[in-house]
Formats: C-alpha cells, sequence, structure tokens
C-alpha cells in the first residue's frame, strides 16, 4: 500500500500542476483566445483530474469533475458555443473544483451547497431544461467490465455488420457422430456451442482468434473445430482476409454472459453466434477433437491455413485447454505469461525507462537537498577556519599551502552556488494562487479588478518562497480592497471600471524584489497622517515627507479598524506584514500618487541561506556587513567630515553630504565614537536608497557566510538581520543596515529599556 | 503554581542540580541537552542585561542567558568553573550561564514544597517549588518562563 | 520471458497506477507521455502490447492507435485503450481506430493484466 500511498501523493502534485493548467487555460480563453488546442487542454485538465480521482475512489471529486468534464467536452466538440460569460462560469467552476482537490486532500472543506449549485449551472448549459435546483447525484463512473453491454447477436441474415469481403457463407457440413456425446446427457445445461467467424478487421486490430478460444477455455473444457471451406487457393489469398468459421463446444457453469464477455473486444469484427446445448449436426462441422497444443506467440490462426490444400479436409488446430478436462493428449504446456504473471514470485522492478520529450529531469527528495545544503555551509565554515589557522600561521600568500587553500575557496564557493542553484525555483508556484485570490477578493468588496502578472520565472531560493505567499497575498489583498475605487467611482473618475493590478517580481541589487502596483486612487495623505496623530503613533508637529506618510500606514496600531470589509474573515494590519517581512531580513514600503495608485514594493535577500559580506571590526565585535549593501569603501579625510547640527556628522562624498553614523554606537557597543578618521567607512544604501556612512574600526575582508537565525532560539534583534558562525568559530552578528539606518532616524529607542542611551 | 497532580508519590524525578551564587537550583533533567564548558559569547545589542550573547553550539546559534541576573541576583563573574548548561524550553534551545553544576538528584513528590511566599516577584514568577533533601534547600526553575516572549519589533 | 508493455498517457499519476500492476505482474514497462512520443518510444522499443489513454496532447490516442496500425512493424501489436468515458462513440472511434481491446478507468490491476491476457499471446 505504500506504493499506492505515494501514487497518491503523486497524484495530488499533479493536480496542482493541472488545476494551474485549467485556470491558465481558461485565462487565456477569458483574454479572448479561444482557439480548439486551448480548449482541449482546459478538457483534458479536467479529464486526468477525474481520472486519477476515480482511480482512488474519491467521490465527491469525481462527481464535480465529471459535471465539468462533461461541458467542457461539449465545449470543445462545438457543440455549445464559447462566451465571455461561459468563461466566467467555468473559472468559478475551476475554484470550487480546486476546493474538492483540497478537500479530498484533507486540506478544508467543500461548500456542498455551494458546490451543488455550481454542478446545476454547469449542467444547465448543456441541458437547459435541467431545473437549476441541486443537482442529482451523477451516474457512478464506469467499474471495470460494466459497460452497458448489449449483447449483439449477429445472426447469419444480419447484412448490417459484414463487411465487404469476399466471404462467403456456404460451406458443406459434414456429418459426425455424436453418440459419443451422448453420455454427457447429463451436462447438457451447461454446454454450449459458439459459432465465430472473424472478419478481417479482427486481424487489423491485431486480435487473434486463438486468443478468444483461450480465453473461452478458461470457462471450461472446450471442442473447437475449423471449417476452412472456404478457403481460397494460395494465389487468391489474402493473408489478412477472414476465411474460417470456428465452431467451439463449451462446457461452463458460468453461463451465456460469461461467453458473451469473451467477445466483448471483437464485437462486430466478427460473427458470433451462441446457442445452447450442442450444436445441431445439421449446422455443425466435422470432427471434434480435444487437445492440448500451445498457442504459440505467433498467430495461430495463419500458420495452418496455410499449410492446408484447398481441399476442404477438416483442418483441426486447437488452443490449449486449460481446465482440467477429460483431455486425453499430454496436458497443456504451461500457458503463457498471463497466467503466470498473477503469481509471478519476486516481481522484478520493471525497468521504467521514461525517455522524456527531449530533458531529463530526476525527482529528488527536499530533505536530501537541505541536508547538502546544511553540509556545504559547513564545508564553508571549515574551509574558513582553515584558511584563517593557516593566515596566522603566517604561510606566504604565494606558497603552495595558499595558493592551494585559494583553490579550495574558489571550489567551495563554486559547489555552494551549485547547491543553491538546485533549491532555487521560480516564484510561478506562488504566484499562481493569486489570480483566483484577486478574483475573490474583488468579488467580495464589490470591486472589478484584474491581475497582471509578471515575471513568474524569476527564481529564488526554496527558503524565501514559502514565506513569499503570505505578504504577498496581503499587498493584494490591501491593494484592491483599499486602493482599486468601486467601478462607479471609476468610471467617474474617467477610468476604466476594471482596475489593473500588476505583480512583478525582479532581481534587485542581489535581492528578490516583488512589486504590487494597482492603478486605485493612491493613499489619501491626510487621512493617513490624522490616523497617525489621533492614535498617537506621531507627534502633530512633526514634518513628514510623502513617502514617510505614506509609510505610516506600517506602523503598528495603525489598521483602519473602520473599514470593516474583512476580506475572508481577517483583517490584517500592514504592521504585522511588515514585521513578518523584516524577520526574514526582508524590507516592505509603499509609494503612491493620489488619484493614479499605489507601488507596494517588497524586497528579500535571494536565499536565506548563504550571504556574501564584509567582515568588519567595531568595538571590538566582529559584524559581517551584506556585500549587496555596500556602495564603497573608503578612508575618510578629516576635512571631508563635517559637523551638523548638535551631534551629528556628515560625510562628503562627490558632490553630496551622506551621515555619518558609527554603528559602535548606535547598536550600543560603545558610548563615545572614536573620530571617524581612524577606522574605515563603508558607504552604503538601504532599500529605499537612502545613503548612509558607516564606521567601523577596521575591515576584515569579504566573506561568503552561511546565515544561521537568531529567531529560532532567541528573537529578533533590531540593527541585527541574523547571526554566522566566522573562521574562528565564534558567532558573528549580520548587520541590518536598513535599520540602523533607520534607528538612527527614528531618535529615541524602545522605550522599554530606559537604560539604553539615545544614539545621537 | 501549576503544577500538574502528581497521584504517585512513587513517581519519581530526575533534576541536575546547580549553584548561583551560594545559592542551588535545579531543573528536569528531560530539558537538558547537553552542559558546555564556558566560552565568551558574542554580545547582542540592544538585549537585556542577563542575556550574555550568543555562541556557536555546532553550526547553531545558542542564546547564552546569565541565570543570576534573570531571576534579579548580581550578573555572573564567569570562572573557571562555569558552565552553560543547554536547555530546551519549548521550541527554543538556550544556554543558561550558571557557576557550577552539583549533581544529578532523583527526587520523589514527598520532597517538593511550594515556593515559600516571599515579597520578590522575579522568585515567584522563576521558581517552581523548593525541593528538601539532605538538609539542603534546591529551587526548581520554570523553564518555559525563563525566555522572554518572543518580541516582534516596530521599525 | 518478460514482456514489455507500452504505456502512453499524459498523466503521471495514471502512469504510475499502472506501472504498480504491470510491474506486480512481472510486466517489463516502458512509458510515454503523449501518441507522439509514443511512437518514438515504440521505435526504441519492441513492446508486445501497448496501452493507451485518449486524450492527450500533440497526438492523442485515435490518432497514435492509427498511426501504429498503419505502420507494417508495428501493427500486429495488441493495443488497449484506456478509457472513462463510457460514451459508446469514443469507444468505437478507437475501436475504429484500430485499438484491439479496451480497459475502463478506474481499473484494478487484475483486471488490467486479464485484458492483457486476453489480447496477447
Amino acid at each position: 500500500m505504500d506504493e499506492l500511498e505515494a501514487i497518491k501523493v503523486t497524484f495530488f502534485q499533479e493536480c496542482e500542476e493541472l488545476l494551474a493548467d485549467l485556470e491558465g487555460g481558461l485565462l487565456t480563453m477569458q483574454d479572448g483566445n479561444e482557439d480548439s488546442d486551448t480548449v482541449n487542454a482546459v478538457f483534458r485538465a479536467v479529464h486526468s483530474i477525474k481520472g486519477g480521482a476515480g482511480a482512488f475512489g474519491l467521490e465527491p471529486l469525481v462527481r464535480f469533475a465529471h459535471v465539468f468534464e462533461t461541458l467542457l467536452d461539449a465545449l470543445r466538440s462545438n457543440e455549445i458555443p464559447g462566451s465571455a460569460d461561459l468563461t466566467a462560469l467555468l473559472l468559478r467552476a475551476s475554484d470550487v473544483l480546486a476546493d474538492h482537490v483540497s478537500a479530498a486532500r484533507g486540506l478544508g472543506m467543500v461548500d456542498m451547497d455551494a458546490s451543488a449549485a455550481m454542478a446545476a449551472e454547469l449542467k444547465a448549459v448543456t441541458d437547459p431544461s435541467a431545473a437549476p435546483a441541486v443537482a442529482a447525484p451523477v451516474a457512478p463512473v464506469d467499474d471495470e467490465m460494466g459497460i452497458a453491454f448489449t449483447p449483439l447477436v449477429v445472426g447469419a441474415d444480419d447484412d448490417a455488420g459484414l463487411d465487404d469481403d469476399d466471404m462467403d457463407f456456404g460451406f458443406q457440413p459434414m456429418t459426425i457422430s455424436l453418440d459419443a456425446q451422448a453420455a454427457d446427457a447429463a451436462v447438457l445445461d451447461n454446454v454450449w456451442t459458439v459459432s465465430i467467424r472473424p472478419k478481417s478487421d479482427l486481424y487489423r486490430k491485431a486480435n487473434e482468434t486463438g486468443l478468444l478460444l483461450r480465453e473461452l477455455a478458461r470457462l471450461g473444457p472446450i471442442q473447437a473445430t475449423l471449417d476452412d471451406s472456404v478457403l481460397p487457393t494460395l494465389e487468391f489469398l489474402d493473408a489478412e482476409a477472414a476465411y474460417v468459421t470456428w465452431s467451439v463446444r463449451v462446457e461452463t457453469e458460468e453461463g451465456e454472459e460469461a461467453i458473451r464477455e469473451v467477445f466483448e473486444f471483437v464485437d462486430g469484427d466478427c460473427e458470433l453466434e451462441i446457442t445452447r446445448g450442442e450444436a445441431p449436426v445439421a449446422d455443425v462441422l466435422a470432427t471434434l477433437l480435444e487437445v492440448a497444443a500451445p498457442a504459440p506467440a505467433a498467430p495461430v490462426i495463419e500458420e495452418p491455413v496455410f499449410e492446408a490444400p484447398v481441399a476442404p479436409e477438416p483442418v483441426v488446430v486447437a488452443p490449449p485447454v486449460v481446465a482440467s478436462a477429460p483431455v486425453s493428449a499430454p496436458p497443456p504446456a504451461a500457458p503463457p505469461v498471463a497466467a503466470n504473471a498473477p503469481s509471478a514470485p519476486a516481481a522484478k522492478p520493471a525497468q521504467i525507462d521514461v525517455p522524456g520529450p527531449g530533458q531529463s529531469v530526476i525527482r529528488v527528495d527536499p530533505e536530501r537537498i537541505d541536508h547538502l545544503i546544511d553540509l556545504v555551509g559547513e564545508l564553508v565554515i571549515n574551509q574558513a577556519m582553515l584558511a584563517q589557522r593557516v593566515g596566522e600561521y603566517g604561510i606566504a600568500p604565494s606558497s603552495n599551502l595558499a595558493m592551494g587553500l585559494d583553490e579550495l575557496e574558489q571550489l567551495t564557493r563554486q559547489i555552494q552556488d551549485s547547491v543553491m542553484a538546485i533549491r532555487a525555483q521560480p516564484v510561478k508556484s506562488v504566484f499562481q494562487r493569486m489570480p483566483r485570490l484577486v478574483r475573490e477578493v474583488a468579488n467580495m468588496t464589490g470591486k472589478q479588478a484584474r491581475l497582471v502578472m509578471d515575471g513568474e520565472n524569476t527564481e529564488v531560493d526554496k527558503t524565501v518562497i514559502e514565506r513569499l505567499a503570505d505578504p504577498i497575498t496581503h499587498m493584494l489583498r490591501n491593494a484592491i480592497d483599499h486602493g482599486l475605487e468601486s467601478p462607479e467611482e471609476r468610471k467617474a473618475a474617467g477610468k476604466n471600471p476594471e482596475g489593473v493590478v500588476r505583480l512583478a517580481a525582479l532581481h534587485r541589487s542581489g535581492r528578490i524584489v516583488i512589486e504590487v502596483q494597482d492603478d486605485g486612487k493612491g493613499i489619501n495623505r491626510e487621512r493617513v497622517l490624522s490616523i497617525a496623530v489621533k492614535k498617537g503613533l506621531i507627534s502633530p508637529d512633526i514634518t513628514l515627507t510623502d513617502e514617510e506618510i505614506d509609510n505610516l500606514i506600517f506602523l503598528p496600531g495603525f489598521s483602519t479598524a473602520d473599514k470593516i470589509s474583512d476580506v475572508s474573515g481577517r483583517g490584517v494590519g500592514m504592521d504585522v506584514v511588515k514585521r513578518s517581512v523584516q524577520a526574514l531580513g526582508g524590507r516592505i514600503s509603499i509609494s503612491s500618487r493620489p488619484g493614479l495608485g499605489s507601488t507596494f514594493t517588497l524586497s528579500l535577500p535571494l536565499t536565506l541561506a548563504v550571504l556574501d559580506g564584509m567582515v568588519v571590526d567595531v568595538a571590538g565585535e566582529t559584524l559581517v556587513i551584506p556585500l549587496a549593501c555596500i556602495v564603497e569603501s573608503l578612508r575618510p579625510k578629516a576635512e571631508e567630515i563635517r559637523p551638523l547640527g548638535p551631534t551629528g556628522s556628515v560625510l562628503a562624498v562627490r558632490d553630496s553630504f551622506v551621515p555619518l553614523i558609527d554603528v559602535g554606537l548606535t547598536l550600543n557597543y560603545r558610548d563615545k565614537s572614536p573620530p571617524p578618521t581612524e577606522g574605515v567607512v563603508l558607504l552604503v544604501e538601504g532599500e529605499d536608497g537612502s545613503r548612509a556612512a558607516l564606521v567601523a574600526d577596521a575591515i576584515h575582508g569579504q566573506r561568503q557566510v552561511v546565515i544561521k537565525s537568531l529567531e529560532q532560539n532567541y528573537q529578533q534583534v533590531e540593527g541585527v538581520a541574523a547571526a554566522t558562525i566566522l573562521g574562528d568559530g565564534r558567532v558573528a552578528l549580520i548587520l541590518d543596515v536598513d535599520a540602523v539606518i533607520n534607528l538612527r532616524r527614528r531618535g529615541p529607542p524602545i522605550p522599554s529599556d530606559p537604560t539604553l542611551i539615545a544614539a545621537e | 503554581m501549576n503544577e500538574p497532580v502528581i497521584t504517585s508519590s512513587a513517581e519519581r524525578r530526575e533534576m541536575i542540580s546547580f549553584r548561583v551564587g551560594i545559592q542551588e537550583y535545579c531543573v528536569d533533567i528531560m530539558a537538558v541537552r547537553e552542559i558546555r564548558g564556558w566560552s565568551p559569547a558574542t554580545t547582542l545589542p540592544q538585549s537585556p542585561a542577563y542575556m550574555r550573547g550568543v555562541i556557536n553550539l555546532r553550526g547553531a546559534v545558542l542564546p547564552i542567558m546569565d541565570l543570576a541576573s534573570r531571576i534579579g541576583m548580581p550578573t555572573t563573574e564567569p570562572s573557571v568553573r562555569s558552565v552553560f548548561i543547554v536547555v530546551q524550553a519549548g521550541d527554543r534551545t538556550v544556554g543558561l550561564l550558571v557557576d557550577a553544576v552539583s549533581d544529578i538528584l532523583s527526587i520523589t513528590d514527598d520532597m517538593c514544597q511550594p515556593t515559600p511566599d516571599i515579597s520578590c516577584e522575579n522568585v515567584r514568577h522563576f521558581v517552581r517549588g523548593i525541593i528538601s533533601i539532605e538538609g539542603r534547600m534546591i529551587s526548581e526553575i520554570s523553564l518555559d518562563r525563563l525566555l522572554p516572549e518572543r518580541e516582534a519589533l516596530a521599525a | 520471458m518478460t514482456r514489455t508493455v507500452l504505456t502512453v498517457d499524459d498523466s503521471r499519476t495514471m502512469r504510475d497506477m499502472l506501472r504498480m500492476a504491470l510491474a506486480g505482474a512481472g510486466f517489463n514497462v516502458v512509458e510515454a507521455v503523449d501518441g507522439e512520443h509514443g511512437l518514438e518510444v515504440l521505435s526504441a522499443h519492441r513492446p508486445d502490447v501497448i496501452i493507451t489513454d485518449i486524450n492527450m496532447p500533440k497526438l492523442d490516442g485515435f490518432g497514435f492507435i492509427e498511426a501504429v496500425r498503419v505502420d507494417d512493424d508495428y501493427r500486429a501489436i495488441p493495443i488497449l485503450v484506456l478509457t472513462t468515458e463510457s460514451d459508446p462513440s469514443k469507444k468505437q472511434r478507437a475501436r475504429e481506430a484500430g485499438a484491439t481491446g479496451w480497459i475502463v478507468k478506474p481499473f484494478n490491476p487484475e483486471k488490467l493484466v486479464e485484458a492483457i491476457r486476453r489480447v496477447a499471446a
């Protein structure tokens, strides 16, 4: 059963892909492109889900999928016309189908009333007479053999089935003595006579009478005779035409149904007559025989026929008799593989060749990759430790040892890059869920919204991907709920009543950036300001830039509770979103243009696993500054440093002045800053583009470090993004550059700890 | 104290006892992952005084808490005998800085008493109960109360 | 002698289920993901039996069967069609295309093996 469980897992994975294909196809149709390939692909998606679901007995899913599939089948065969309304209906149906799949997986429930209503709507399209009441349960999927079986009795005078080959029905009956049979009179009830006249079609479909006879023989002992009286001479012989007639006496308790079933596949490809009892002597032919020649792999019929001369001598060949009947001939050789198959001893693991169309892919357990990445992380640390120890011994950089170590570092780096690349995935998997979300949110808030997506193939480490979904969801909700105006308002403003929300992913300065942009009304800055003041979040006389006002919505306690359009029953303040983003070392901000719309920008590190950093010394502490933030490093000259205000200083960098920040002071490692000229300055740029000059005591060098979480065992520390373990085995903190810039900007620190002194 | 009522007094628990200053404390041995000798910790900025910093525990970042300071007593001056007791509290692993480990005790219910109602709130908060054994008084630490609530920081 | 079955289905789940049933019955299994791919795999391995789905991208089951039946090398290979469709016209179409027999989904492994037995020597 384990294997079955594994296949079930595969099935649900496949369902995810199929549901995505389904939605993608329907969206394409919605955009106006209804070509048959798309419609067929949409049909196939639902069809495949139904097929697999049936295999696992997931009844409600099967039933709904069946109704859905029926409608799609009608659409693809052009029995019903497509239309925008129909596509919209199909999109909603796809959402219900997705719910069924989730429910089948045990992840959530289906609103059965809604499902029934949807099913009724779907049915009504193909069958307008069907009242949109609760849909009657669809007929269950056929079981294995139970196709509505209409036994076809092809009588001798039924021309309909006959095809036009040169088959004449004349044959000379020969008399036989049935006396030997008389003794079996007692079992007459179980005796049947089957007359089979194959038509050429039978062979064209690679069926063989020999196999049919063999199958019959499984029901009971048989005796078969062959009439080849119409067999033409060799020169007239069409190797694939049908000339012979079999007459088979079967003794079985299983009844006529069972016998008919044997011929199920060749229904119509042969003339079949089944009568109870012994064949009337007049109609049946010659000799009886019992045998046992195992059917060779090659078609049985052809060979003996070719050997036979034209003369209508009864040539007899018969298939093996499987049952232990009164067979005088030697017992049948073991019938071919099929009978053996079920009892095959050790089922050899089937050689699975899946020559993939073009590209080969292997499936790997994610845990193995994670483990590999952890190990590589340790390798990096170890290699760094090694380099450090050797460095302490004062080995010349040009020596073999040093060069060898350099190569080792290169190699380690390459291994790490390659391994990280394995785990990198396109954000598509997260983006895929969004169209449906947008549909639902728009629905619930009475807005009209269209989602446009960009950069779905942008890749990001698996560790980050999983954490993207929540922030993106909240940004989208916010954009539609608060950003977009109602269709009436939009029309009044001269805009298209349908708002556009753009979701994009891109790489920027070593990070992944996600943008959610809407063309709504933008942030109402007056209102935001007044709310912030009212809630005591800012002092009333402070002056803020537009950008700063916009970002007030991220302040804790800000969320506008007066707007009770709780989407999905859960209104989440942007402050919560911001905090969770920051916990990942990410940043989120908003910018807005009144009347035109707003843009959320979310940036996250490409991976939560490694980082390129600059190792520096500050007040005796070793810190790591992410390289991606560093613009340049310099040794400032005294004349470049200018005081500004009571305690601050700025650094003149070319044409601009950049605030000087002593990291040691900001992080409270020390109370007084040493002169910047004695240290080194790192010019950094935060996510919002603002620049600062960080003062450190010394630079140790650049290193790629493995990121270790602080939150796991402790909690987030302001100013610190994460931690790492350096070559000497000690923990070094990774600086959160943006937080450091902001800490300094904000003024008095967290009031909870009065022992901390203001950074300024 | 919300301790589960132990019905059978024959139920024994094993505790590791240790010294903080001249006082003796203990924790349930089931929560102890290992004991490490003292090593310098990397300072954590913006942190309470009782958080001494973090150390490297086989590749993971382990916060170190000065237990004395946490309870409100003067901070520990580490010496060669200082140790970190690595404990698991909830889903977090933490190292407790203490002066020395004493021994392993096997205690039964009848040896436990509720914490005396002295005025110090920290004691009431962090000490689960008192164990009396061989004339010694050993206070049992309530591990899940030691670690601060995870605060998400506003920025 | 182990016989080889070629399974042609665009659903990974279905391919896995077929493989589980067939391998358990001692067959060697080769797989293809659609009709077009099936023709490629066919020429590389000479299966003793083919099991194919009907609805597939690129080249569907009907097209695949017709292509097989036209080719002298392969026309005698028995082909079983997998179908959830109880619609007789679909089955008829499959038969007209040249299908030897059929299996209705959901199938159970015994019926599957039995169907193979009925069409393959």
